[in-house]
């Protein structure tokens, strides 16, 4: 962690002038829920990309509400194959535009959820980075597989309840933590691997930025609040989305060829975890006071402790 | 040109002059000498394409599907599992309208492994859109991958290709095979400027959700682009027999009908084992024939009602079983010929399956038994001791 440049406290910046909403890339009127942390990911993401973008969608949320036919929220080329070959329906587009002379001065993204992305589509996923493909994935993270009714995924954080973790008498939830996926990618000594949030989009928008200035393969793994399968009140989604960083849960950071170049500060921020956790019903069992209760309190704790000594947070 | 080369080089020569922009393909016996060969042409500039080395037969579908969006002519290859795991990208792709052609090395499906021929693997796909050739010999193969192209970029059609040859049997034998030169061929396939493909100039989306108010009409659009690919394919033959001189039947091929009596059905490589055992049954003056299907998908019912409505007994013979019901083709024919009133009786044979050798001798005794008495979902040179020592486990 020599190269770790110290990146102040999470104060915004000034703000720039910004398109007028409706000039979005991802335009207005598609159907994703009020509040959904995925929607405001993408529009954050394409807009910085740009119209001269190929997109190659997996099956999730983002596609099933932004394309149903014969209505499309995209303006840009975008294509939706399956569920878990997005990084490879990519990794065609970009050798059928090389072959074609019609790569130069464009960007290719291929996105998915985490299900999509961190299960399901991982060896497409591997498959791409390791060949290289000058192509962008952005993960959008909202920690469990929305689309068909909040069921966990690789990523959703320890002793969540979904619909397939589900608390009861015999349990707390998910058992496991989230799987290092940015660290995997980042196994393969790809150029640049970033995590970020919706909470902070100026933070995204900047490495949405520098991934698509790199050539080669780059990773985003944005963290996206749900409403829905997080449960808690609409408006809360940037509010939830900068608490999970400021307790340490969702560490953001950069990458480059497999080295941590940098990550978000927390510093004197720091938030104890149960604020971050007690807005969502998905946590709600850990509430109830019983000694118990307490002790996997403690381990999500202890989550957040690794994290910040990990990505030095501190 | 005339060269003594391996099948698996006459597909990959096949390739070669259509000008595939990107090829990308997984190794899985017996489709391997095709996409080895089609690497070193890569390697050393004599094919001018993206080759794509992926990490399953899953990505290498993907890749071709994406390149093929793109507005790139785009290739692979595979067979068995290989095709099996390409199953769900496969109809994605046919959904899609996607022109890719994909060349299958026929194989049997695991389980038992078993490396060897049959037509298990590309059954499973029949119902996914994709148009489907069964090439009788390598010269053959080595025609149809230009036909294929030819076929699929038509803009009404705009529907895959699949292109399947006898793995082993027919990949991995030598045979003297005339090759196309690239000038005929830029000639007979005309460079691939699709309509509609991602374009940063007129953004298009594709692949969207489709509500039931939509679906049925979408998958009606392909049922249609099938039964227009009949005609078409004829077409593509009839060109390309006026234009190189070969010609390998249009969606069915016969031999010697007339006067016959009986005809045997079949699709590949059988054909060539078949024809002899004809001309040995009618040197004897039995009245028999063949009807090869060439086309399994769309499925030519009426050129098949038109060869079978004389005749008396028909025999298909197939390669894979439909476990639990019954012969596949021979169900199709039945079907094609149920609303006319023409009934031959229909004989099914299951035989060659995972590579077991098909003789001379065992057609004809089909042959026999077919015109003494019906025979239902027979299989051919089956050991009754051999069935005894296989256990459920
Ligand atoms: C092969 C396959 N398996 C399962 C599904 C069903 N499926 C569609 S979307 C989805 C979950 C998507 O979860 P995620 O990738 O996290 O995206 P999200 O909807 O949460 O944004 C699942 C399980 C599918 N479409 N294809
Ligand atoms: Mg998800």
């Amino acid at each position: 962690m020599n190269n770790q440049e110290s990146n102040t406290k999470p104060k915004e910046r000034k703000r720039k002038e910004k398109p007028p909403v409706e000039e979005s890339l991802l335009a207005m009127g598609h159907r994703a829920c009020t509040g959904c942390g995925e929607a405001l990911g993408a529009k954050l993401v394409m807009d910085v990309a740009g119209p001269k973008t190929y997109v190659a969608t997996a099956t999730g949320c983002l596609e099933v509400f932004s394309t149903p036919f014969p209505e499309s929220a995209w303006r840009m080329p975008w294509i939706h194959s399956l569920f878990e070959n997005s990084a490879a329906v990519a990794a065609g587009i970009e050798a059928g535009l090389i072959a074609q002379g019609r790569d130069k001065d464009v960007n290719v993204i291929a996105q998915g959820g985490d299900g999509g992305t961190a299960d399901i589509g991982i060896g497409c996923l591997s498959g791409m980075l390791e060949r290289g493909h000058n192509v962008l994935y952005v993960c959008y993270d909202n920690e469990a597989y929305m689309n068909t009714g909040v069921q966990r995924s690789g990523l959703t954080p320890f002793d969540a309840r979904t619909t397939t973790s589900p608390y009861g008498k015999k349990s707390w939830g998910n058992k496991t933590e989230k799987k290092n996926l940015p660290g995997i990618v980042a196994a393969h000594n790809i150029p640049y691997v970033a995590t970020a949030s919706v909470g902070y989009p100026f933070d995204l928008q900047r490495k949405v930025k520098k991934a698509l200035s790199i050539k080669g393969p780059k990773f985003i793994q944005i963290h996206v609040p749900c409403p829905l399968g997080w449960v808690y009140p609409a408006h809360l989604t940037v509010e939830i989305a900068k608490l999970a960083i400021l307790t340490g849960l969702i560490p953001i950071y950069e990458m480059e060829y497999g080295e941590l170049t940098r990550s978000r500060k927390i510093g004197k921020n720091r938030k104890p975890v149960e604020e971050y956790l007690k807005l969502q019903g998905r946590f709600k069992h850990l509430f109830s006071g019983k000694p118990e209760a307490e002790e996997e309190l403690e381990k999500i704790r202890q989550i957040a402790e690794k994290n910040i000594k990990k990505f030095g947070l501190a | 040109m005339k060269k003594f080369i391996e099948g698996s080089m006459a597909v990959a020569e096949g390739v070669k002059i259509c000008r595939p922009l990107v090829v990308s393909a997984y190794p899985i016996t017996p489709q391997t000498h095709i996409v080895e060969h089609l690497s070193q042409m890569v390697a050393d500039g004599d094919l001018d394409a993206q080759f794509i080395n992926v990490e399953s037969e899953f990505g290498a579908a993907s890749v071709v599907l994406g390149a093929e969006a793109s507005g790139a002519r785009s290739f692979s290859a595979t067979t068995s599992q290989g095709l099996l795991l390409m199953g769900e990208v496969l109809f994605n792709i046919a959904g899609m309208r996607l022109p890719v052609v994909i060349t299958v090395a026929n194989r049997s499906v695991s389980a038992p492994i078993n490396i060897w021929n049959d037509h298990s693997d590309s059954m499973v796909i029949r119902d996914s859109g994709w148009i489907m050739l069964f090439a009788e010999n390598n010269q053959e193969a080595h025609d149809m991958q230009i036909q294929a192209y030819k076929i699929a970029e038509t803009p009404e059609i705009s529907l895959p290709v699949m292109i399947n040859m006898d793995g082993f049997i027919l990949t991995h034998a030598y045979e003297t095979v005339d090759t196309i030169g690239q000038e005929e061929a830029d000639k007979f396939l005309p460079p691939y400027k699709p309509e509609i493909y991602l374009d940063v100039e007129n953004p298009i989306t594709m692949g969207p959700l489709e509500e039931p108010q939509w679906y049925m009409e979408t998958r009606y659009r392909i049922q249609e682009a099938q039964m227009e690919a009949k005609p078409i394919i004829k077409r593509v033959a009839q060109e390309f027999k006026e234009q190189i001189g070969r010609y390998f039947g249009g969606l069915i091929d016969t031999y010697r009908i007339d006067g016959a009596e009986t005809l045997l059905v079949a699709m590949g490589s059988a054909i060539g084992t078949i024809k002899d055992a004809i001309d040995e049954l009618r040197d004897k003056g039995e009245k028999v024939g063949l009807l090869k299907i060439r086309c399994f998908r769309p499925f030519p019912n009426e050129e098949i009602i038109e060869v079978l409505k004389d005749v008396k007994n028909v025999a298909v013979l197939e390669k894979a079983v439909s476990l639990g019901a019954s012969g596949i083709v021979a169900d199709e024919i039945k079907g094609a010929l149920y609303h006319t009133p023409y009934r031959p009786e229909i004989s099914n044979f299951f035989l060659g399956l995972g590579g077991r050798d098909i003789s001379k001798e065992s057609i004809i005794e089909i042959y026999n038994e077919t015109i003494t008495k019906r025979q239902d979902n027979i299989f051919v040179d089956i050991h009754p001791d051999i069935v005894e020592q296989i256990k459920i486990r």
